[in-house]
This record gives C-alpha cells, structure tokens and sequence, in this order.
C-alpha cells in the first residue's frame, strides 16, 4: 500500500481546526447547559414535592432510556414538522445539553444525598436557611463527590459530539468525512480523526486528574 | 402556663409539654423544662430516652408535635440582631419557617459527632455563621474567632481543615463554632461520647470554664462525674417523660425514683 503522507499532513489542518470550532465549542456549551439543568434537575428530584420530583424522574428516564442519536434527530428532523426549524448549531446544543441534564443529573442528586445530614444540621443550627446551607455547605462537598462522574460524562460528551455531523454540524468528523469521500482514503482520514479524539480525551483524562487532586485537599488520605 | 404569660425574667428558656413522634413511635410525652440565666442543666437517661430529640426541638431542629418553647429577653435586651427579644412558639399550631429560624437564633448547637464543615478552614468554620448569617464584618468576626480558639488553646490551627485535628480538637474548634454566634443558650449533645477516652478531658475543661464564664447550658451526657460537677440542675428522662429533676448533687448523689437509681447505679459500674 502507498502511503499518501501529503493528504495526511494537508487533512490534519482542517480535522484540528474542526476540532478547535466544532467539537470543542460544541461540548463546552452543551456540558455548561447541561449541568445547569442538571442541577435543577437534581433539586427537583430530591424536592418533597411529588409532582416536581415525577416530572423530573420522567426525565431522566425518557433520557437515559433512547439513544443519544434518536434524540438529536427528533430535535433537528422531527420538530420541524410541528413547526420549529432549528439550525444544525442549536438543534446539536439542544440535544447535547438536554443528554447531559439526564445523565449528570442522577451524579449531582447522588453525590448531593451522599453528604451527610449532620451538615444540613449544623448549617442549620449557625442560623442558615435551606438554600444557604445548600449552597454554601452541600453542593461543595457534593461537587468533590461528582467530579470523577462527571469527568466521564464530560470525556463522554466530547466523542458523542461526532454525531452532530450526522445534523450537518461542521466539526471534526464531518470534516473528516468531508476529505475522505473526496479523496477516498478512509482508512487515513477516519485513523487520524480517532487520532484527534484520543489527544483530546487525554488532556481531559488530565486535568480530571489535577482538578481531583484540587479537591481533595481537604480530605484525608 | 401559656407562652404569652410574663416570664420569670431569669429564664433564658421555658419549654411546655413538648410532645413528639416519629411515625407510631411516641419519643417525647409531654417535656417541661426551665432554664436560667448562667445555669448549666444536664440531661441524662437511657438510649433511647428521647434526650437528643428534645435538645434538636429546642433548636429547630426538629419540629415537636405540640408543647411551647419561649425564649425570655437576652441580657443584652435583644442585641443581635433581633434574637436577644423574647420568642414564643406553639408547636399546637403549624409553625412556619420564619418561626423557626427566629428559634434556631437563640441557640447554638454542638453535636456529638462534630459535624465541622469539611471543605473548611478552622477559621472559616468559625465565621461562617457569624459572617453570612448574622452579617457581621469579616474582619470583626476574624478578629472574635481568633480570641476564641486562642481560648481553647487552638489559634494556631486557624488555616488547618477539620481533617487535620484529633477528635478532641474538632470538638473544641466545633464548640468555638457554637459560641461565635453569641447564643442565649448553648446545646451540647453527648460532646464527647465519640472522643477517645484520652481526649475527653480537654473537651469537658473546655465546657467546665464556659460554665464557670456563666454561659447558659444544656448538656446531654454520660459523664455523670462531670455533670455532678459542673450542671446546677439534672433532668432525668426515661420513656419520652421527665422522671427526676433536681440539684445534681440530689438527683445523682441521692435519688428518689426507682428508674433513676438504677439508672445511676448502672452508668458508674460502667466506668
Ligand atoms: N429522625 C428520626 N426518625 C425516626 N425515629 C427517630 C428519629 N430520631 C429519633 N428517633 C427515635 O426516637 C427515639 C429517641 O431518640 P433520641 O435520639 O432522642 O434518644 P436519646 O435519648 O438521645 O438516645 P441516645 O442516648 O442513644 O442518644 C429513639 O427510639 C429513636 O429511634
Ligand atoms: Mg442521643
């Protein structure tokens, strides 16, 4: 086999730079948005209210219970015909977020029960309200708890993102199918995408590592 | 007596048939119990006896079924933010959050297991309350809480995390966390029933000296020597019921209720 090293050298310009504005943009904004819902989530759940915590329950079942790539084409191909045409950029975001909000939203209300009472209590005998002790005293200690989860969630996010191709985003995979169906060098360009992926999940592997360590500093060891 | 009688102006609290239940579980039947300005009272009984849950009603901790808790003026006549004025709460009737913060204000608890906030400082744990819920200055509250670990010998420890103490010291510096907030009545829940024996005695001086100082007290414990030493008063609690109270030299030197006597007599074989 010979080896075309020039189309590798060329194609890796526009894989990194899918990389750098597709990918990497795209499981920022849809890991921030996701952990807001999820937190609201996770509060909802953990409410005594049974109406809110149904609601949310039902969520994150509807979530967890269908595939990532049935959820972003029910948002891009399915909505339109009720009307809502959104763009591949907020269709993506959308799906990715609300996939992130199931999903971190059973770490959070874990790592959340997993502090225990007696801080709630000793919150609430220096005079703090419930919102305060939550989130002065809870959700610090409950952040320790679901950063290695969530880490995972995060690494996981950012492989998932390849499916936005399929919704006609512009990221790292796309461009790379973009150049191997020109070209016809699949083996090359779909090794050197995984290539990018893997340095990118290593990076994250980490600094989940030195966030951890952070974290950890004031628990015993 | 209703809560909007005049109180006796030495009480710092009065509470009235406190009643509580968990589930079909009855734990407290009917609880009276005054304290005074200065006094230290010591609650004593078998597990089980409803101890802790009277002291958690006492701070809003827990919310009785029924009975009255008031609180009389402050000495400061109501300095603090509002929570030196007099309080009375009816547990007869739903109270709401409000009304339970308003208890929460006038005292102060330490608990058995510490509960120091992990994520930290020695300093920070001090200020916290003093800080975000009482508003006070930063530097102000600094300033207090340093004089007051420098009293429990633990100034140097300010920027350590509760993890780095031993028992003895998480229980002072929990202790100091209590008395920043400047409470009418301090609540002290088997203090030191999670300590090594060995360090036990540093946190009872501690307590001792606050009693000395004329802070207002309750104490649960098993530390019948101390408390015959330290407490003005024992209450002796069996079933959920008041069975004994009196001055701790009579209640535990010389008691008259069958259940108190064989109550004593078992603790001091324990030890
Ligand atoms: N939150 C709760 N839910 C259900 N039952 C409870 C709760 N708190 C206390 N109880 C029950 O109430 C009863 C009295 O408990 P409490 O902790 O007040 O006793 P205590 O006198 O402090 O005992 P100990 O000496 O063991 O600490 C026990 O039967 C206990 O199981
Ligand atoms: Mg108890």
């Amino acid at each position: 086999m010979t080896f075309n090293w020039d189309l590798v050298w060329s194609s890796f310009g526009p894989i990194i730079g899918g990389a750098l504005t597709g990918t990497i943009p795209l499981t920022l904004a849809s890991f921030a948005f996701g952990l807001l819902l999820a937190l609201l989530v996770a509060l909802l759940r953990l409410s005594p209210n049974r109406v809110l915590s149904g609601i949310a329950r039902f969520y994150v079942s509807v979530i967890r219970g269908t595939p990532l790539l049935v959820q972003l084409f029910v948002i891009f191909y399915g909505l339109p015909s009720l009307g809502v045409k959104l763009e591949p950029w907020p269709s993506a975001i959308i799906a990715f977020s609300l996939n992130v909000g199931g999903y971190a939203a059973e770490i959070i209300r874990a790592a959340i029960l997993s502090v225990p009472k007696g801080q709630w209590e000793a919150g609430h005998t220096i005079g703090m309200s419930g919102t305060q002790t939550l989130v002065r005293i809870i959700l610090p200690q409950a952040a320790r708890v679901s950063v290695p989860p969530l880490s995972n969630t995060f690494i996981s996010l950012v492989k998932d993102t390849s499916l936005a191709s399929l919704i006609l985003v512009t990221e790292l995979f796309r461009n790379a199918q973009q150049i191997a169906a020109f070209s016809q060098e699949f083996m090359v360009l779909y090794l050197e995408a995984a290539l990018v992926y893997w340095v990118v999940c290593l990076a994250l592997s980490t600094a989940q590592s030195a966030l951890e360590r952070r974290l950890d500093r004031y628990v015993a060891h | 007596m209703s809560p909007t009688d005049p109180v006796d102006a030495s009480l710092v609290l009065s509470a009235r048939g406190l009643t509580k239940s968990f589930g079909s579980n009855t734990v407290l039947r009917g609880i009276d119990l005054d304290v005074r300005r200065g006094k230290v009272v010591a609650l004593i009984g078998p597990s089980g006896s409803g101890k802790t849950t009277v002291l958690r009603s006492l701070n809003g901790l827990e919310v009785p079924d029924g009975g009255t808790v008031t609180f009389g003026v402050a000495a400061d006549g109501g300095g603090s933010g509002g929570a030196g004025r007099p309080l009375a709460l009816d547990f007869g009737s739903p109270v709401g959050k409000r009304e339970i913060a308003a208890l929460r204000d006038r005292s102060a608890m330490v608990f058995q297991h510490y509960n120091l906030f992990p994520h930290m400082t020695v300093l920070k744990n001090v200020t916290e309350g003093p800080v975000q819920v009482q508003k006070r200055p930063k530097a102000e509250a600094e300033a207090e809480a340093l004089r007051l670990l420098a009293r429990v010998g633990l100034a140097e420890k300010r920027d350590a995390y509760p993890f780095q103490l031993s028992g003895g010291q998480q229980q002072r510096v929990g202790i100091v966390r209590a008395l920043a907030l400047k409470p009418q009545l301090l609540l002290f829940d088997e203090p030191t029933s999670a300590l090594d024996p060995e360090l036990v005695g540093e946190v009872l001086a501690v307590i001792k000296e606050l009693a000395e100082e004329g802070w207002t007290m309750v104490i649960v414990t098993h530390e019948l020597g101390f408390a015959r030493h330290v407490a003005d008063e024992v209450v002796f609690m069996d079933g959920g019921v008041v069975v004994e109270r009196g001055p701790a030299a009579e209640v535990l030197g010389a008691p008259r209720q069958e259940r108190t006597k064989q109550f004593v007599k078992r603790i001091q074989h324990e030890v």
